[in-house]
């Protein structure tokens, strides 16, 4: 099966984006798809670059930038829901007139139209919240 | 192109203001309105807050974007399902509720209300109808 999925709350503070991982882990070791995860609200929190959680907990961005990496999920942050927290790759942030630039690697900033193609393309969409 | 067409639900749960759920919710609305999917939105609990008329956001410093719920006609988002039990316990009623219209260019363009009341059951059964649901 083919599975679209939603992250829309931070990392750390909501569980929710820990258990969008847990369930694409599983579901890939499984054999499913999952084309592309997309992240909405305080969700695009997650792919902050300048993260530095303690050594002994997990590091939540690391772990998305893994899976991106492994099996070649498109990782995609929500521009306007990004451009609100500060949340600014290298042309947006030359764009912006902005001095600094923080999306991991492994995800991209698009727009909503990839929410709704994802709907669209995918047989299941799940979304992860509060 | 038809089988290509999908139902998308958007529930909306939350008030307007406080969390910035709605306001988001409606940005996808807008943007989802160009991909010509079959588009309803369910307004429950707190969510049925966000129709109300007369909101005036002056006071707390946050844009009031609840005039845009009247433009969704010409984006051709036209059902907008509100759970009857919601507005109860609330001590709303249909009345307190913006006029959203729209025109059916299939019949004279005559203006309808976009706004259907649905009982509790029937919320489940719009739901259930669904392929895509995208929860606020």
């Amino acid at each position: 099966m083919k599975f679209g999925i939603v992250v829309s709350e931070g990392p750390y503070t909501h569980q929710a984006s820990d258990s969008a991982y847990h369930f694409v882990k599983a579901a890939l070791e499984a054999g499913h798809e999952v084309p592309r995860v997309f992240f909405y609200h305080d969700g695009v929190n997650v792919a902050t670059s300048l993260s530095v959680p303690p050594q002994d907990e997990r590091n939540i961005q690391q772990q998305w930038s893994a899976i991106a990496k492994d099996h070649g999920v498109d990782l995609v942050v929500c521009i306007a829901a990004a451009q609100r927290r500060g949340m600014l790759d290298e042309n947006e942030a030359k764009r912006q007139g902005k001095d600094a630039h923080n999306i991991a690697e492994g995800f991209r900033i698009s727009g909503l139209g990839q929410l709704i193609e994802m709907g669209i393309e995918t047989d299941r969409l799940m979304t992860f919240g509060d | 192109m038809e089988d290509d067409v999908k139902k998308f639900l958007y529930v909306n749960r939350k008030a307007p203001y406080g969390t910035i759920y709605a306001l988001e919710s409606l940005e996808v609305v807008l943007i989802g309105a160009a991909f010509d999917q079959d588009v309803s939105l369910a307004f429950l609990d707190d969510g049925v807050f966000q129709l109300t008329k007369s909101q005036d956001t002056k006071e707390i410093g946050v844009k009031n974007f609840s005039p845009t719920f009247r433009a969704l006609g010409d984006y051709e988002v036209t059902k907008l399902y509100v759970e009857k039990e919601s507005l109860d316990e609330r001590g709303l009623t249909l009345d307190d509720l913006q006029e959203i219209m729209w025109e059916d260019e299939d019949d004279d363009y005559e203006e309808k209300p976009s706004i259907r009341i649905v009982s509790r059951a029937e919320m489940a059964d719009v739901m259930a109808d669904q392929d895509v649901i995208l929860s606020f």
